[in-house]
């Protein structure tokens, strides 16, 4: 009999082999090498200390987004929300961090605070309408990232700046960058925030599985009237469940501006962090250490395919589709769960 | 039941074999009009190419290496070199595209670390990125196109818009019936008034009295806004919009075709911008695209290769290609629109300019000192 925490286990293992097996037969369908193909992904993830350190860059965002959606839909929310969030946490972390003068022991900490705090109240909005008045979460926050979006680009060209694109630099204060890590990955920008999103997952995974706040914002997700015939307050719940997802998004937010960039471009589309944080905490199965673990798979996928064309040819469109089909797999989960079940079946 | 499932798993079998078989044809004819495709662009391909070691890559900006626009135009210009000098594509020559801005420095990061010689940052969105890997990779030449950087191993590409601008506003005046032209601009900045003053004072240049009106979409992706304006302008009677607005742009277009199909002899145009646009105005048997204002970059990416490839790589240097050397033009596809008495005037002007007789500004100071001596 498997056990359900193999079954947890062995379920995105599986979804990732079958994509990455998809993902080859779909290259020698369009006449590439898949071996070469591969090799060209491992190389550009973990080829030498830059990629590394590149790989690290992209997963610490990821693990923070991914860990917003976890835990908002382990209290049964689906936070959509995390690119907005992303996106506020973004603009006030560049803001403090650019425009206050302190020493860096306050300043740094400031500024992570005013990204986790903006992050919050763009978690706090959703929270609220879907307690107080019921309205389903998913549509709110959806909404809420395109207000993020364009409330960032105008912040950006009238209010940080006089009509430029991209915002001053941050600090020295209150950058994550570390001339020591430029050093050891060849020049690669990969920055102190890596520590901040494992501590991130610590606390998320304390808060949910040994403090009563998460027992309860877990009941709440299993079944919500049957928490509050236990006397849970349900709407508290909701609303701190969503702060909190928010808060970690905004922390996303503040790796790219106090690590990765320095500053804020205005964007004209969205960063796809945040959607991308909603693949990882599927495929991590809504857990802190899955989280962390998808997050570093998903990091090794967006800089390894990089290397696909111009080592291996294979277009980058190529490499999305991959990507795609593993986040497929992941998502029909249900399905690898069915047929292991019916291999059980058999061995019986 | 059992059959039933083996008849399943037979039918899916064969529609995956359809669908693989079908992307596979797909792939080959794809193959063999890229290789058409590039016979006619290099003759001397065959004879002509000399051996060279020497490797050169470009960076795309997110729109991606086929957006028929700058990215796009510059990748011709690569292929044109590559072919040229008889290197191999991949080894010799190649293109990294970028999916968000994050990916700029690792893209050129990458490059650099597979040893090309010379590495293009396509479009000033890429300047910050450029600048920071070249200052770290003193020993590898980089281009940046669009923008310009103070570093000696970086050569800046920039272009003399205003100068084409200037003629494509000498022939929207021709053309114009109502007395009454305008533009579209994308972001208001430095490099888009450029483009403006060189339209308004050709405008000026054929008839003083012909009004211009300006406008600015803030944006250059933002094609239902483009749209709107240049609803708009037509409405109050503009018959010629130059937009400089990249994909802000289509909405212009989008625009002027729908005006063009309720009512098929209406006199509206478009000019098109950084290359030739003639296909984005077709519609039926005509085509609302007067002209395009166009930005040569492949001729600059390949002459500064040569350059390269040459030992002479212009480091530390502003390159400004403009009429004279091919690096701006004017488009003269739509014959219909763009008639032969037009085109006379406009090469007219262009002799001008290339003698120096007639200034175009680039900038508003430029452009009222240059009105207030017609």
């Amino acid at each position: 009999m498997f056990s359900n925490r193999l079954f947890n286990v062995l379920v995105p293992i599986i979804s990732v082999l079958l994509g990455l097996i998809a993902g080859a037969i779909i290259m020698l369908a369009f006449g590439y090498n898949p071996i070469e193909g591969y090799i060209a992904l491992w190389n550009g993830a973990f080829g030498s200390s830059y990629f590394f350190g590149e790989t690290v860059r992209q997963a610490t965002p990821y693990i923070l987004t991914g860990l917003s959606v976890a835990f908002a839909f382990r209290s049964g929310l689906f936070n959509i929300g995390a690119e907005g969030q992303v996106f506020v946490g973004w603009l006030a972390a560049v803001w403090i961090g650019s425009s206050l003068d302190a020493p860096m022991f306050i300043h740094l900490p400031l500024t992570l605070i005013g990204a986790a705090l903006a992050g919050a109240f763009w978690g706090f909005i959703p929270g609220l309408l879907k307690a107080t008045k019921g309205v389903h979460e998913v549509i709110i926050t959806i909404m809420m990232n395109y207000i993020a979006l364009h409330f960032s680009n105008y912040m950006i060209r009238y209010v940080l700046t006089d009509g430029s694109d991209t915002t001053d630099r941050v600090l020295p204060s209150a950058s994550l960058a570390s001339e020591w890590l430029l050093e050891i990955t060849s020049f690669s920008r990969m920055h102190w925030g890596i520590l901040i999103a494992l501590f991130a997952a610590v606390v998320v995974w304390f808060l949910l599985e040994k403090t009563t706040a998460g027992y309860e914002l877990r009941s709440v997700g299993y079944n919500p009237h049957a928490s509050r015939y236990a006397g849970m307050n349900v709407k508290k719940n909701i609303i701190l469940s969503m702060v909190i997802a928010g808060a970690l998004a905004g922390l996303g937010g503040a790796m790219a501006g106090l690590g990765t960039f320095g500053y804020m471009p205005t964007h004209s589309a969205f960063t796809n962090l945040g959607f991308d944080g909603i693949a990882v905490a599927l495929l991590g199965g809504n857990a802190a250490l899955g989280t962390v673990i998808a997050a570093f798979l998903f990091g090794v996928l967006k800089i390894g395919a990089l290397n696909m064309p111009t080592a291996a040819g294979v277009p980058s469109e190529l490499v999305e589709i991959v990507t795609a089909l593993i986040i497929f797999f992941v998502a029909s989960s249900y399905m690898i769960r069915w047929i292991l079940l019916r291999f059980k079946k058999e061995e019986k | 039941m059992k059959k039933n499932r083996l008849l399943l798993i037979l039918g899916l079998l064969l529609a995956v074999t359809f669908v693989l078989g079908a992307c596979g044809t797909a792939d080959e004819e794809e193959d063999t009009t890229g290789n058409n495709g590039d016979n006619t662009n290099t003759e001397d391909a065959t004879d002509g190419g000399e051996e060279t070691d020497f490797s050169v890559a470009m960076v795309t900006d997110t729109g991606g290496v086929d957006d028929k626009s700058f990215n796009q135009s510059s990748w011709e210009g690569l292929q044109e070199f590559g072919e040229e000098y008889g290197l191999v594509e991949m080894e010799g020559y190649t293109y990294a595209q970028s999916e968000s801005d994050a990916d700029y420095s690792t893209n050129l990061n990458r490059l650099v670390q597979q040893d090309y010689d010379l590495i293009y940052g396509i479009g000033y969105l890429l300047a910050d990125a450029v600048s920071t890997v070249a200052e770290q990779n003193p020993d590898t030449n980089f281009g940046i196109v669009d923008s310009v950087i103070d570093a000696d191993n970086v050569a800046s590409i920039t272009f003399k818009e205003h100068q084409g601008s200037f003629l494509v506003g000498v022939a929207a005046a021709l053309k114009s019936e109502s007395g009454k032209v305008g533009f579209v601009g994308g972001v208001d900045s430095d490099l888009i008034k450029k483009f403006e003053s060189g339209y308004r004072a050709g405008v000026k240049s054929v008839d003083p009295s012909i009004e211009v009106s300006v406008q600015y979409a803030a944006s250059f992706g933002d094609a239902a806004k483009g749209k709107a304006i240049a609803a708009s302008m037509y409405n109050s009677g503009v018959d010629v919009i130059y937009h400089a607005s990249g994909a802000t742009g289509n909405g212009v277009f989008a625009q002027a075709k729908d005006i063009k199909n309720n009512d098929p002899d209406a006199s509206v145009w478009v000019i098109g911008v950084d290359r030739n646009q003639y296909e984005e105005g077709a519609i039926g048997d005509t085509n609302v695209t007067l002209t395009s204002m166009v930005k040569r970059v492949d001729v600059a990416v390949k002459s500064v290769s040569e350059q390269a490839m040459n030992g002479n790589f212009p480091g530390g240097e502003i390159l400004e290609f403009g009429l004279a050397d091919n690096g701006i033009s004017v488009a003269d596809t739509n014959e219909e629109a763009y008639t032969e008495d037009i085109a006379t005037v406009v090469e007219e002007w262009k002799q001008k300019l290339l003698d120096g007789e007639v200034e175009a500004p680039s900038t508003e100071e430029e452009l009222e000192a240059y009105l207030e001596t017609l």
